[in-house]
């Protein structure tokens, strides 16, 4: 992945004078990968072209830093008075009263944890079969099948979320309820499996929006790990090959530690997306008026699910506040979650 | 892939999409059969009003704008009124903010939002109109039983967890002669804030003797049950669960096939019919306010005990402005409302309302006439 600088230098060193698409002096394109020497960096030109693409780069990393900026700052700038009069602990109380802007009341642990465990369950479901796909798609698959079934699995990206909520609310949660009737019944002693406050029956529980987000999230954790995975070099797939390495410990031993940090990566944005999904969620997941219990059979509501089902019905901007100040915990979240992403692929790189 | 392959490819998708679009006409206009001469709309003003607000009138406001633009139509008009269903909340902020022309709300605006949308309406008050009345129906699921009698106080008890068993003496006594499972009641209730969770909210309040006693507001306050998303999502998960019980409008209970509870208010038990909830509309109060506005008394519909009045009704507000409109809007917005109060009404039961009664029919146009533009 980061083997192209070093491969460039001396090609430049050796031809100085090489000029590639017919620019009078040739000078621009060779100061890139040449060592910085002062007569080469004075004679320098810069045309107008280089000065608009570069302010447009710029600029365009200015404004999507201005508007994150924007964005806390205008989610904290909105919450602070709801939180002001909020007469519980924001972030340990599981209550939500909110209808009356004398007397609020309401705090974000449950939507927190029901944010946590769905998105983690879903990640737990994706991540193995993503990496099936991504591996099966760069090692085993046969050349004529390797587009079609690339351009299906990305397909799966691009359907709406409403209408994994409709299919996951009305075709899928009655499929599975047998199978989590058993997992309750064999499998009730293990804490995730515990009966809890959401009706098996009903389906409208953490296992089944689970899965739907599981298959949410799956194409974009495929897609991502099988770029990284095509790029491994021939020459480490063919260094394996030529040790007697069958298929399997060619993917175990070469493409699989050169590509980890991308499949990191991509499950970390496939996290990203299961912690802000809200309308699949808004349809299949019930509430309840139980606190949770860490139980997939839990039902309850996401931070973004619940703004959404509070949104129609908000009298004025405290009572819109409170919502919002859920909404600056999920922000931090998922803020956190790629922070994490980042480092872990940082890390991986040396 | 070569480009021919390609071309075929989008071939098929472009043909597969326009099958799909095919399949999703939607048109509200037009083919109403109504008689525009009978008509007090005058379809004059502005073309084209927009409102947003209560989702629980969406229906009825298709029906309304409908045969307002057939009516129109005839008389040689070409008008449309856009509603969008996004929330009683959402449409008396969208009214305050001016974005809309008037708004539809499950409940009556008040307090500092009635003070910001008299500022909207250039310092004259809001009037809140009612003009949607929808029957809410206690709709359960128990194997056996399609006959079950509750009234406001055992009501109360279930959606607040003092009663967890269908066969509880409570019951028993109001449903004498039918045998009723030794089963957990599974109260479901609305996930997302509503204006029919309010209502029913209130109705508890008022009617049951103090059984209820965690207040109203569109966020279910019972603390117990399961929540659902909307009135199709209750309606489907009583629909899936055994032995449970939700309130939805009828129209939903309808179409799901429950069973919906008779309701005794004190001089026996009332079912849910049309003319059962007319009858309570008709002997709704106002709340003594300004002259025109007809803010309703919920307590008197909430709390009769007539006999055959059925008490729970959802009563749903259009929020106009009482002057302070340009001339154009004003016109427009009482034209509407009038052709909604009258020959809107028409086959309104069909879709799960009660259509005002008579009397109620006069005191609204007569506050319709009222609204002036200045």
């Amino acid at each position: 992945m980061s083997d192209a600088p070093v491969t460039s230098v001396p090609l430049s060193t050796d031809e100085p004078t090489r000029s590639g698409t017919g620019g009078p002096t040739g000078s621009t394109e060779d100061t890139i990968g040449t060592p910085p020497s002062p007569e080469r960096t004075r004679k320098t030109v810069v045309r107008p072209g280089d000065r608009i693409f570069g302010s447009l780069a710029t600029g365009s990393a200015v404004l999507i830093s201005v508007i994150i900026g924007a964005i806390a700052v205008f989610l904290v700038w909105r919450a602070v008075p709801a939180l002001e009069r909020n007469q519980v602990n924001f972030l340990t109380s599981r209550e939500w009263i909110t209808q009356d802007v004398a007397d609020m009341a309401f705090g974000v642990l449950d939507l927190f944890q029901v944010t946590v465990l769905v998105s983690l369950f879903a990640l737990a479901l994706a991540m193995p079969v993503a990496l099936g796909i991504a591996i099966f798609l760069t090692m085993y698959c046969p050349d004529r099948v390797r587009k079609p079934l690339a351009y299906v699995i990305d397909l799966l990206a691009a359907v709406p979320s409403i209408v994994y909520g409709l299919w996951g609310m009305l075709v899928l949660a009655p499929f599975l309820r047998p199978v989590a009737e058993w997992l309750n019944t064999n499998l009730g002693w293990f804490p995730l499996f515990a009966t809890g406050s959401g009706s098996i029956m009903g389906g409208g529980t953490i296992f089944t929006a689970g899965i739907v987000l599981a298959v949410m999230i799956l194409p974009t954790i495929a897609a991502v790990s099988r770029e990284v995975f095509v790029q491994t070099p021939v020459s480490h797939v063919e260094a394996a090959l030529a040790l007697g390495a069958t298929r399997w410990e060619v993917v175990r031993t070469a493409v699989i530690p050169f590509g980890k940090s991308g499949y990191i990566s991509g499950s970390m944005l496939g996290l990203g997306r299961a912690l802000g999904e809200t309308m699949a969620l808004y349809l299949i997941l019930r509430t309840t008026s139980q606190p949770f219990s860490w139980s997939l059979f839990d039902g309850g509501a996401t931070i973004a699910s619940k703004i959404a089902l509070g949104y129609a019905e908000f009298n004025n901007d405290i009572q819109a506040g409170a919502y919002i100040a859920a909404g600056l915990v999920l922000f931090v979240l998922t803020f956190v979650v790629n922070a994490a992403a980042r480092m872990i692929v940082a890390g991986k790189k040396d | 892939m070569n480009l021919e392959r390609k071309v075929a490819l989008l071939g098929a998708v472009a043909a597969g999409a326009l099958t799909l679009a095919a399949c999703g006409t939607d048109d509200n206009s037009g083919s109403v059969d109504v008689d525009a001469s009978a008509s007090a709309a005058t379809c004059d003003g502005k073309a084209n009003l927009s409102s947003a607000g209560s989702s629980a009138q969406k229906n009825a406001m298709d029906q309304f704008v409908s045969t307002y633009i057939a009516v129109c139509n005839q008389k040689g008009a070409n008008v449309n009124v856009a509603y969008n269903p996004t929330g009683s909340g959402d449409g008396r902020t969208q009214f305050a903010a001016k974005q809309i022309d008037f708004a539809g709300s499950d409940s009556a605006i008040t307090g500092e939002q009635a003070a910001q949308a008299a500022e909207r309406c250039a310092g004259n008050p809001a009037w809140n109109l009612p003009l949607v009345f929808g029957p809410v129906a206690l709709a359960y699921n128990i194997d056996g039983v399609d006959d079950l009698v509750l009234d406001a106080e055992t009501t109360a008890k279930i959606f607040n967890g003092s009663i967890t068993k269908w066969n509880d003496p409570a019951i028993a006594a109001l449903n004498e002669g039918i045998e009723l499972p030794d089963a957990g009641i599974t109260p479901i209730v609305r996930s997302d804030s509503s204006g029919t969770t309010d209502n029913f909210q209130q109705y508890l309040e008022t009617a049951s003797n103090g059984a209820w006693t965690s207040g109203a507001g569109s966020d279910f306050t019972g603390g117990v049950g399961e929540g659902a998303k909307g009135s199709a999502g209750v309606a489907q998960a009583v629909a899936g669960s055994p032995n449970s019980i939700t309130y939805v409008e009828k129209s939903f209970a309808d179409q799901n096939g429950l069973s919906v509870a008779r309701i005794d208010n004190g001089s026996g038990p009332v079912e849910l019919t049309e003319e059962t909830a007319g009858k309570a509309i008709e002997g709704a109060e106002f709340v003594p306010a300004s002259e025109g506005d007809l803010t309703l008394d919920l307590s008197s519909i909430f709390g009769s005990s007539e006999e055959g009045a059925y008490p729970l009704v959802l009563a749903t507000y259009e929020i106009v402005c009482s002057a302070g409109y340009d001339a154009d809007t004003a016109a427009a917005v009482k034209s509407f409302l009038i052709s909604a109060a009258t020959e809107g009404q028409d086959g309104l039961a069909e879709q799960g309302y009660v259509p005002l009664p008579e009397t109620f029919k006069t005191r609204l146009t007569e506050s319709i006439d009222a609204i002036t533009a200045e």
